[in-house]
């Protein structure tokens, strides 16, 4: 055998071996769109309405069966205070699975600060959630396929797939995604699934008593929601990484994240 | 040529062919990406209807159809309160998940601890949040220990009807 022929059978072989078996499976396009009416969930926080009562991250972990006791959570509210000497303060005591009781802030380790009533400057409560991405970057690094978003643009987690390895909770710049503590498997907001595929609201929009939170089809230009998108001013969190949220904020502030 | 230099490549091969026939028989059939692709879908589709198959617990008692569930039996308590200040806040939160009440579960478990008042009613000093809008007491002051209940009524907050 030539030296030529040796390399050019070598390649051939090289390159039929390494082409997947999925890489050969067709997909057909209408069987697609058929299974997928044009649905694209979005959410929408107004920060203005919510008082931090924690009912939305109660209903929540009630919902999905995440352990109360166990300091994760699909769901979480942030309180923000600025006092009038500069100074900016952020808690989310338990996810404020409780609501705020106090008025001292938890600084973490067991500290706690007192701030005085006349220092306050502006204060408000932010609820945080998985932002749902457009381009997610959780979904991207996940090594065996366990995470992925749906055509209606939902990210999940696939419990039975998930190897718990961790990497989409470490790539997630939202820290929307935790390891949960009794499947050990990556855990995160699925937009409650199971119930708005049903029609329902989600658990967090159904428990808030202040419209705080609210969910869409950004697809349908009728729906309130994409109204409201389209005419207020709204934000979204950390835009500059390009995960193109849907979770989209009214009454942001520089500092929230 | 010689062999030694075939065997490596043997080696290789059978490895190669190794790995796609485990991966044939251990990735499920319906692996696949939808619209979006491989990079941001690659995953097992009859997930997505294992999702849908998680139990609802809370049913429509939000903002849109608060009222309707609860009212066919307990009309007169749910006209009370929809006329109230606690007309915005859906029965579920207090009374606990009522998907399939009254057959299950028969009897909800309310939750009637101080804690759960305190979530809207402590005193914060937050002028520029809505929280200024909603009355608040000093939890260490105001009846330490005494659930709110034993003298407010949750349904009917007004303090000129408080009993």
């Amino acid at each position: 055998m030539e030296r030529r022929e040796f390399l050019k059978s070598c390649i051939m072989v090289i390159a039929g071996a390494s082409v997947p078996l999925s890489a050969l499976t067709l997909i057909d396009p209408r069987k697609v769109l058929a299974a997928n009416p044009d649905i694209q969930w979005a959410f929408l926080v107004d920060t203005n309405k919510c008082v931090g009562c924690g009912f939305c991250v109660m209903a929540c972990k009630t919902e999905n069966d995440i352990p109360l006791d166990a300091n994760v959570t699909r769901t979480w509210v942030e309180r923000y205070v600025y006092t009038k000497d500069d100074r900016r303060y952020v808690d989310s005591p338990k996810g404020a699975l409780n609501g705020y009781t106090e008025s001292r802030i938890d600084l973490g380790k067991g500290e706690f600060k007192e701030i005085d009533p006349k220092n306050v400057g502006k204060a408000f409560f932010v609820p945080k959630l998985c932002n749902h991405c457009t381009t997610p970057p959780c979904t991207q690094v996940c090594p065996v396929g366990a995470t992925y978003k749906t055509d209606d643009g939902v990210v999940l987690v696939d419990r039975k797939w998930c190897i718990g390895c961790g990497y989409c909770i470490m790539a997630c710049p939202y820290a929307a995604r935790f390891f949960h503590p009794l499947l050990h498997v990556a855990d995160k907001c699925t937009f409650c699934y199971h119930r708005i595929t049903k029609g329902l609201d989600s658990a967090c929009v159904n428990a808030c008593p202040f419209g705080a939170r609210r969910m869409g089809n950004i697809h349908n230009i009728n729906d309130p929601i994409t109204q409201l998108i389209m005419n207020e001013r709204v934000g979204v969190l950390k835009d500059e990484f390009g995960t193109k949220p849907q979770a989209f904020y009214i009454g942001l502030a520089q500092e929230v994240r | 040529m010689k062999s030694h230099v075939w065997r490596p490549l043997y080696v290789v091969i059978a490895l190669v062919v190794g790995l796609l026939v485990f991966r044939f028989f251990y990735v499920p059939n319906d692996f696949g990406s939808g619209k979006r692709g491989f990079m941001y879908s690659f995953h097992r589709m009859s997930n997505e209807e294992e999702w849908k198959k998680q139990p609802v617990k809370y049913g429509a008692t939000g903002k849109e159809r608060m009222h309707e569930y609860c009212s066919a039996c307990h009309g007169a308590v749910v006209k009370v309160r929809t006329e109230d200040l606690h007309g915005i806040i859906p029965c579920e939160d207090c009374h606990g998940p009522a998907l399939n009440h009254p057959e299950a579960p028969e009897k909800l478990n309310i939750d009637r601890t101080r804690e759960l008042c305190l979530r809207c009613h402590t005193s914060l000093p937050y002028t520029t949040s809505e929280r200024k809008r909603i009355p608040g007491i000093d939890p260490k002051g105001h009846n330490p220990g005494i659930e709110c209940v034993k003298c407010h009524n949750p349904h009917n907050p007004r303090l000129e009807e408080m009993k």
